[in-house]
């Protein structure tokens, strides 16, 4: 813990230790016990979560959908869910950064707190509209794109033809989520951007950096724990997200194909099919949840060691 | 303690509060029929007295959830029967037809909408909550139209199996000789034939994929099920509006979809026996009267075997029946009179005319309504 | 010495050469005019011309820069250049998104939507507005105020307990208990919606009886969601408040939770404000978790202790899922619009809020 202070209260070589204060104490009584309480409320969910799945380890390979067995019916859903997220970063990151840089760095101040404004109104907007928004505005507007893709770089089986008729397609879902998870990743990176430490900055300037230097140099080593923290932020959601991905993608069977009709992500299976699900088939979905809930876990626990391992840059030491 | 810090973290909750305050004490319902009125204050327990259910005794809430179906008509029902009776608010959960008979074999529900019956395991678990044995009551019936989108081509008649050959992608040209056969008169232009399905699961689906395996059991080797084929590529849309506006964005689709929702689209007459029915109301109907109830069944329990392959003449076969799901015998006496006027309001002339102009359903033929009325009279309460 | 100090400065001068202020402006001008050009050539339209005018402009002005300015001059404009349009680029997916809303929510959105409910409103009241024989009728007042409701619960139940689990993270924790906590929350993001849904109604089935639904057990759902978020956000905020700050409280003698509350928190505090508005806008479009728990109903009921109670997303959801009527699903498609608009209306004055807040309380810097 690089921002742990307790060391600092008592410096060595000091014989008798400070006395502990009572406010002190029930303070921080206070936040360990918010923090255990999140301990309880997850292994709540968790037993709940693999009561609910053990049946579909468990069931005969063939009541299972698709008829061999769990792992068979969960992997292309993995891939799915896992591909559309990665398209969604790979749009959403590099600009998300730059509108980032652009409130706080480039825009003028006035016009930059009102952007930080929209950006993060824009985070509130339900996900059902961007689902709306997709098919309604987006699909078509893309449906050309695809087809040149498919068209010209078909030999490429990710853009294999024929293209979807009506656009729905895995590539459009990424860019659906890209959307989505733009203003959450915007919004993160702005606040840690922002709390650059002006010194820094402007030693950087006195030292005859340019702006991009400055940036590079101060700015962006001392945001990047928080820039990963919320790309994370927005994985979560471009995971874990149903409706738009629901609304938006003509589901179906695995495919290479990003700009054909095909593949599905477990959220948005879990919320397709499961008002009308009933025993097994419950059991299945749930099950597909605890798949998403492990592999969110993995991301997560890979961005904490990317940051662990920058930690020398975290805090303001 | 410092309570600057409370304030401050506090405060958007106080003024959220505050705000919710403000919105509770300006908001009414509509006013939806000049004759009744049921506006005024909140939908929980009105003590007001006036217009049509000035005699009506009942009062109370009612909660029931299941298939999201017959939703449209829920809604119709519970207005009409609210309306009726303004001291009672009714409420449906149209979270599915699996969730409804959960939660209506657990006891969470007094009554269930689903779009199939209770097995028999679920069955045995309803006599456990209920007490009694439960019954399933098709009180919603709603052809499924096939929409299509081929410009020139105003009527289309297509027999079972080419539908099943067309879903089961195996016909896949408009101009196939198998559809030219159906339809010797119109001209088919040479066009790939995009098939639309339903990427959620649903009853919907289940129904009209049961028809093409009843109906046409060579040309459709898939398993019956809510869930599409997943071998099957085709173009997938979520709900029915995804489905229409599917149909709607390219040309050479087909789809399937409730017959409410097709408006003035294009649809296929399907064939039946020798001759070939569009659907209708009626048609729809009829199908359901000439189905035999299902067997092994207790007393008053009226579900039903739809005869698919069905040769008679104005049947139309492709139907959804979505069932109301209720006990015989209830020990809440306020729960248990409540969920039989509901439904009886549902069964009457009065409620299907309801669903049907706003849902735009079948309404179930008398003899039908004798027998849900009959079930009715048997439920036990108290 | 002398020798080799003067052979340095002719080598690199002490000052560059400066591209004239007005350059942009022209090299932009150019660069639209070839972006028109090449544009004509692949068939011309409108993304076509900005897309060619941008990478025009991109590579003039670098080059230009190179030639004239040097290296470090030209990657800061290529930066700038680079910054200045993926902003450009965002904002046309936005305000495309901004403009569905707005175009198809203001068709039927006014004081009338916001004050009704949708009590015994059927398709037929729908059919006969679209003919012109009746009113449009229906409203999603039921709606707003179960979503305020239950928003405001499950807000009131996630910010104390994240903040405080982030000032426990950040300022106490050390150790096995410390570790689990971050590993866990980590964990908390990746629970599916419908899983908490799930979660907080089996919770209320054991606590008060099978098939208790009502607003607060929305709001337990809606928390599972929420406290994760703010957490994490929260941290990040006061792990960058820089120690120095805390130690000069320390050095006056003021105690560690004074110093938490007095000088870290509010140092953090627009942070942690938008950290909070995102965590509320990532639960407040939430569907399925509500429906399996608070229910989903047409009246209006404001007692989130009893009865069910209906949430905006539920009722977007079901209008533009499920219209009333089959045959005329427009009305409901106006509604379901005005009530994302609605949604976002609430979202945008609970941000103002968390932003005013953020600015009286927090300290003045020299930003």
């Amino acid at each position: 813990m690089t921002t742990s202070t307790e060391p600092a209260t008592k410096p060595p070589g000091r014989p008798r230790r400070a006395k502990v204060r009572p406010g002190d104490r029930n303070f921080s009584w206070a936040t360990r016990a918010a923090g255990v309480l999140i301990l309880i409320v997850l292994a709540g969910v968790a037993a709940f979560l693999v009561r609910e799945a053990i049946p579909a380890f468990r069931a005969d390979p063939a009541e299972i959908d698709g008829g061999e067995g769990f792992f068979a019916y969960v992997w292309p859903l993995v891939f799915g869910t896992l591909v559309a997220a990665f398209i969604a970063l790979i749009i959403a990151t590099p600009l998300a950064l730059g509108i980032a840089l652009f409130i706080s760095h480039y825009a003028p101040r006035r016009m930059a707190q009102g952007l930080g404004y929209v950006v993060d109104l824009l985070a509130a907007i339900p996900s059902v509209v961007y689902g709306l928004w997709g098919i309604q505005w987006l699909a078509p507007n893309v449906r050309g794109t695809w087809e040149w893709l498919a068209d010209n770089l078909g030999f490429i089986p990710l853009f294999a033809g024929p293209a979807s008729a009506t656009g729905r397609t895995m590539m459009t879902a990424g860019v659906v989520l890209a959307v989505m998870i733009l203003p959450i990743i915007t919004a993160i990176a702005r606040e840690v951007f922002l709390q650059t430490p002006t010194l820094h900055q402007e030693a950087a300037l006195a030292l005859g950096a340019t702006r991009w230097e400055m940036i590079r140099m101060a700015v962006l080593p001392f945001g990047r724990p928080g820039l990963i923290s919320g790309v994370m932020l927005g994985l979560g959601r471009a995971l874990g997200e149903t409706m738009a991905v629901a609304m938006v993608l003509s589901t179906g069977g695995f495919t290479w194909s990003m700009v054909s009709s095909g593949n599905n992500t477990i959220a948005a299976e879990i919320a397709l099919d499961f008002p009308e699900s009933a025993g097994i088939e419950t059991n299945t979905l749930i099950a597909a949840g605890l798949v998403l809930f492990v592999i969110t876990l993995a991301v997560n626990m890979l961005a904490r060691w990317i940051v662990a391992r920058r930690e020398a840059f975290s805090g303001a030491n | 303690m410092n309570f600057s810090i409370v304030r401050r973290r506090l405060a958007p909750v106080a003024v959220a509060g505050a705000a919710a305050l403000v919105l509770s004490a300006c908001g009414s319902d509509p006013e939806t029929d000049a004759t009744s009125d049921t506006a005024g204050g909140d939908g929980g327990g009105e003590t007001d007295d006036s217009g049509d259910g000035s005699e009506s005794s009942l009062s109370g809430s009612l909660s029931g959830a299941g298939a999201s179906s017959q939703e449209s008509a829920v809604q119709a029902w519970i207005a009409g029967f609210q309306q009726q009776n303004p001291d009672v608010t009714v409420n449906y959960a149209p979270e599915g037809s699996g969730a409804g008979r959960e939660q209506f074999t657990s006891g969470a529900v007094p009554f269930a909408g689903s779009d199939a019956a209770l097995d028999e395991k679920e069955m045995a678990a309803a006599e456990d909550a209920c007490g009694a044995p439960a019954v399933n009551l098709p009180l919603y019936i709603d052809p499924i139209a096939l929409p299509y989108n081929l410009p020139g081509v105003d009527n289309l008649n297509l027999s079972p199996e080419v539908i099943a050959g067309i879903f089961n992608e195996q016909i896949t040209n408009w101009n196939d000789p198998a559809i030219a056969q159906d339809n010797p008169d119109a001209t088919l232009p040479d066009m790939p034939i995009t098939p639309v399905h339903r990427s959620d699961e649903s009853g919907t689906t289940e129904n009209f994929v049961d028809y093409l395996s009843q109906a046409a059991p060579d040309a459709w080797p898939h398993e019956v099920s809510g869930d599409w084929p997943t071998d099957l590529s085709g173009e997938a849309a979520a709900q029915t509006p995804g489905v229409i506006q599917a149909v709607d964005a390219a040309e050479g689709t087909i789809g399937y979809a409730s017959a409410a929702a097709v408006g003035d689209r294009t649809t296929v007459a399907v064939g039946v026996g020798e001759e070939f029915v569009e659907y209708s109301a009626e048609a729809a109907a009829a199908v359901v009267a000439n189905s035999p109830q299902a067997e092994g069944r207790a007393e008053h329990d009226l579900a039903i075997d739809l005869a698919r392959d069905t040769t008679e003449s104005g049947n139309y076969p492709i139907v959804l029946i979505s069932y109301t799901i209720v006990c015989t015998a209830y020990s809440d006496e306020q729960t248990g009179n409540l969920v039989t006027e509901y439904v009886s309001y549902v069964a009457s002339d009065e409620g299907q005319q309801a669903a049907a102009e706003a849902a735009g359903s079948a309404p179930i033929s008398d003899e039908m309504q004798t027998d849900v009325q009959s079930a009715l009279d048997s439920i036990e309460i108290g | 010495m002398t020798v080799d100090t003067a052979a340095r400065t002719e080598s690199t001068p002490l000052t560059h050469r400066q591209l004239p202020r007005r350059i942009v402006p022209v090299v932009l001008a150019v660069s639209i005019a070839a972006g028109a050009g090449l544009a004509a050539l692949v068939g011309f339209s409108l993304p076509a011309l900005a897309i060619l005018s941008a990478v025009v402009f991109t590579v003039a002005i670098t080059t230009v820069s190179g030639v004239v300015e040097g290296r470090r001059k030209a990657v800061d404009r290529l930066v700038t250049t680079l910054v200045y349009s993926a902003f450009a680029v965002a904002l046309v997916p936005l305000i495309s998104v901004v403009w569905s809303v707005l175009d198809n929510g203001l068709v039927r959105f006014g004081a009338d939507f916001l004050n009704t409910s949708m009590r015994n409103v059927t398709g037929l009241h729908d059919q006969e507005a679209v003919e012109g024989i009746g009113p449009y009728i229906g409203g999603a007042y039921h709606a707003l105020l179960g979503t305020f409701l239950i928003t405001a619960l499950a807000t009131a139940i996630s910010v104390p307990v994240g903040l405080m689990t982030s000032i426990y993270l950040v300022e106490y924790g050390r150790g096995k208990l410390a570790k689990a906590i971050r590993f866990f929350v980590d964990v908390m993001t990746g629970i599916p919606s419908i899983v908490a849904g799930l979660f907080a109604a089996s919770l209320f089935a054991v606590l008060f009886g099978v098939g208790t639904r009502n607003g607060f057990a929305g709001a337990v759902a809606l928390s599972v969601l929420m406290i994760p978020v703010v957490v994490r956000s929260s941290e990040e905020m006061l792990r960058i408040v820089p120690n120095e700050l805390r130690e000069a409280a320390y050095a006056l003698g003021v105690p560690k939770w004074r110093t938490i509350v007095k000088v870290v928190l509010p140092t953090a505090v627009s942070g942690i404000a938008s950290g909070v508005t995102l965590a509320i806008a990532r639960v407040v479009g939430e569907t399925a978790p509500l429906i399996v728990t608070a229910g989903f109903t047409s009246s209006i009921n404001s007692n989130p202790f009893s009865d069910w109670m209906m949430s905006l997303p539920a009722y977007v959801y079901s209008s533009a899922m499920r219209p009333l009527s089959g045959s005329e699903p427009q009305p409901s498609f106006d509604r379901a619009w005005a009530a994302a608009l609605t949604l976002v209306i609430i979202v945008m004055a609970l941000n103002l809020i968390a932003r005013l807040i953020a600015r009286i309380f927090a300290p003045k810097t020299g930003r």
